[in-house]
């Protein structure tokens, strides 16, 4: 049997995998979310930031207070409009989104994702610039909101489902695939505090994904959960992805390259990429690479005066499926017969996902200042930073050599159409049409 | 199909005020079921974990009283309340001063506590203020059945002032909920005021004709004349006790004035919302 993967047409799907073929292209023109120059500054002091806050209220509510300067067309503020301790949780970001489109929020933590949702959400007001929403709005970005934990299951779900913006009847309507969506039948009417956390994340999403909203807006909420629930809710959000516009923030990238047909990259409050997802996490990785601290340990064999990568290759780039070299640069006292010898390839959760073993290509590390390099064929991993641990066992297979941990750092890039740990190559396939 | 469209702008609500009261209006229409469900929620949530359930809800201003009726009974002090009896004037006196300081709590209270929900979701904020109101006209039921009981064990004498007593208690509530409004922005963002609230309560108590009848002459006369808060409760406790309706005028005055009080409160408190969410975090 032959399983047929057709590329979609759009070119703005173009970054989409084969696993989301049940996502069609954007069906209508019409744009739901339209974002323009959108600034919002934040205080960092408590007592300050509180101070402003009535200061804010009072000019809100003078009624001979003139419209406020800046507009959609004019100019993005400056500097010169932070008070004393004052800083730009978001800076200048615009962008458009019709439905059937989703669109990826990406940044380290801190970048102000959040705060851009807040504003999305209507929750707070905008120093500059202009948002317009249509349709109706809804918010996975606080589960569980309005749980009392003394009431039963059941009865937090009308309470959920009514801040939430849905009537009685439609609540009516849904409360069974509710509770069955959120597997949790035989505990409904057990107070919510009996519950595990885990529990009220799921009774939270199934109350929220009841809503049928032209606009949905995720924030991290897919990071709990057991994996399967966390497939259930993947599957529910690609359900009704055709059908609303989508922003998505999370931080797992193969989630994201997944769902998202366009990406923005954000940090420090500033739009630093705004386009195709793949690229958006590239430089996403790259900044991320800039930043990351080593923790470096070296064990070596007592013969041995110095081990480490050259100087300039510490930082490694390559596209996926091309050929890698590292140069590693040791100094020894005396000739060394080498068993096994490594480097491992660890992505950023700590998975070691891929080998290069080059213990039949090395005999022995020899005497003096040398300079080892192994070619790799081809590095067919996944795009993302890895850092490399090497190790290196003596030829009786007892004495450790050289065991460094974090020792280097590759930057893998730009592989469409893989959101996979590994790539495993086809050379054979037989086509039967007899049967 | 027609779609809402919202525009989130930093141009002040304040210019287009037709548009702020009527999407005031319609939030309010949105969150009636909301705030009924959020009332029933605190309700039942809040006596389940009791043993003695709605039996809290009427303790304390009754223990309030049988301060004064002890300190009456005993000599200690002498106050003289004409026909009805010094333990029924008291307590009545003091429910009614109860209803009065809930009314004002409730909007700072339920707005501290909804603090969670606020800060992450988008909904017709005005339910929660709603339900705080249906709490304290819950809470006054509970006390209105003490306060039928209190009437009955003493013969307070009624007469026809009592078809007056739903207006002066709608009076008394809309008063309440005037200030409580107005300190409603404040209170979400500095802590003080749900911490003076209860100090200033119990301080006003003794300044207003709760406890004692209201004086006409000396300081404690122009404290009953010049307290606001006084002709809302002595109205209504002679309503209930079938007096003359000494302070009708002041009444008027104060009630028509918290109508005013309570309508700009609920549009400050529209415009207010986005400013506090920005700094309540989470």
């Amino acid at each position: 049997m032959l399983t047929t993967f057709t590329p979609v047409e759009k070119p703005l799907n173009a970054n989409r995998s084969a696993g989301s073929a049940a996502v069609t292209p954007a069906r209508s023109e019409d744009v739901l979310v339209e974002v323009r120059h959108v600034s919002k500054k934040f205080c960092r002091d408590l007592k300050r930031s509180l101070w402003y806050g009535i200061k804010d209220v009072l000019t809100e509510l003078n009624p001979w207070q003139k419209a406020a300067g800046s507009t959609s067309t004019s100019a993005p503020p400056s500097e010169h409009d932070l008070r004393h301790g004052e800083f730009w949780a978001v800076h200048d970001v615009s962008f458009q989104l019709r439905r059937g489109e989703c669109l990826g929020l990406i940044g380290h933590n801190g970048a102000g994702k959040t705060t851009l949702l807040k504003i999305l959400n209507g929750l707070i007001k905008p120093d500059s610039g202009f948002i317009t929403m249509r349709g109706r709005v809804g918010a996975l970005i606080a589960l569980g909101a309005g749980f009392n934990p003394i009431l039963t299951g059941r009865e937090n779900i009308y309470i959920n489902a009514a801040i939430l913006g849905l009537t009685k009847k439609e609540i009516d309507a849904q409360i069974d695939s509710i509770i069955d969506f959120a597997e949790i039948r035989e505990f409904i009417d057990s107070p919510v505090q009996s519950y595990s956390s885990g529990m009220q994340v799921r009774l939270g999403f199934a109350v929220a994904t009841a809503m049928k909203p032209d606009v949905l807006i995720l924030d991290e909420v897919l990071a709990v959960g057991d994996a399967a629930f966390r497939a259930k809710c993947f599957k529910r959000i690609g359900s009704i992805a055709r059908d609303c516009a989508i922003i998505f923030v999370s931080h797992d990238q193969s989630q994201m390259a997944r769902i998202c047909t366009q990406a923005m990259l954000m940090a420090a409050g500033r739009c630093l990429y705004y386009g195709t997802t793949t690229e958006a996490i590239d430089q996403y990785n790259a900044l991320q690479a800039a930043k990351s601290g080593t923790q470096f340990t070296l064990q070596t064999h007592e013969a041995i005066q110095s081990v480490a990568f050259a100087e300039g290759a510490r930082a490694m780039t390559v596209q996926a499926g091309e050929p890698l070299t590292m140069k590693l640069r040791v100094s020894t006292q005396q000739r060394l017969p080498v068993g096994i010898a490594f480097v491992n390839f660890i992505d950023l959760a700590g998975t070691t996902v891929g080998q290069a073993d080059f213990s039949v290509r090395l005999d022995a590390i020899p005497e003096g200042d040398s300079e080892v390099s192994p070619l790799i064929d081809r590095v067919d991993l996944a795009q993302g930073i890895y850092s490399l641990n090497l190790a290196v066992f003596a030829s009786n297979r007892q004495e450790t050599l050289v065991h460094a941990v974090n020792c280097a750092q590759v930057h893998v890039s730009g592989a469409p159409f893989m959101w996979c740990a590994y790539k495993m190559p086809v050379s054979e396939i037989a086509i039967n049409s007899a049967v | 199909m027609e779609l809402c469209e919202r525009t989130y702008s930093p141009e002040p609500l304040l210019g287009s005020p037709v548009k702020l009261i009527k999407s005031l209006g319609a939030d309010m229409l949105a969150g009636r079921e909301l705030a009924w469900r959020l009332f029933m929620r605190d309700l039942s949530a809040q006596y389940r974990q009791t043993c003695f359930g709605y039996v809290w809800a009427f303790l304390p201003p009754l223990v309030a009283s049988l301060t004064f009726i002890f300190l009456n009974s005993q000599g200690i002090v002498e106050i003289d309340t004409g026909a009805v009896p010094y333990a029924a004037f008291a307590m009545m006196g003091t429910l009614l001063w109860q209803v009065f300081v809930d009314a004002v709590t409730a909007p700072v209270q339920t707005l501290n506590a909804a603090k969670p929900m606020l800060a992450k979701i988008n909904f017709p904020r005005e339910a929660i203020l709603l339900a705080g109101f249906y709490m304290v006209l819950f809470n006054f039921a509970v006390r209105l059945v003490l306060l039928v009981g209190v009437m009955l064990w003493w013969h307070v004498p009624v007469g026809l002032g009592l078809a007056f007593f739903p207006v002066a208690l709608a009076g008394l509530l809309l008063s309440g909920t005037a200030i409580g409004l107005a300190l409603a922005p404040i209170g979400t963002l500095y802590g003080d005021i749900s911490k003076s609230i209860p100090i200033f309560a119990q301080f006003l108590m003794l300044l207003t004709p709760v406890v004692y009848p209201a004086r006409t002459e000396g300081l404690a006369g122009l404290l009953a004349t010049w307290n606001p808060i006084s002709p809302l409760i002595v109205t209504a406790r002679e309503t209930l006790t079938g007096q003359d309706l000494t302070l009708l005028l002041p009444f008027g005055i104060i009630s028509f004035i918290s109508v005013l009080v309570t309508f700009a409160g609920l549009i400050a408190f529209r415009l207010a919302m986005p400013h506090l969410i920005a700094r309540m975090g989470g």
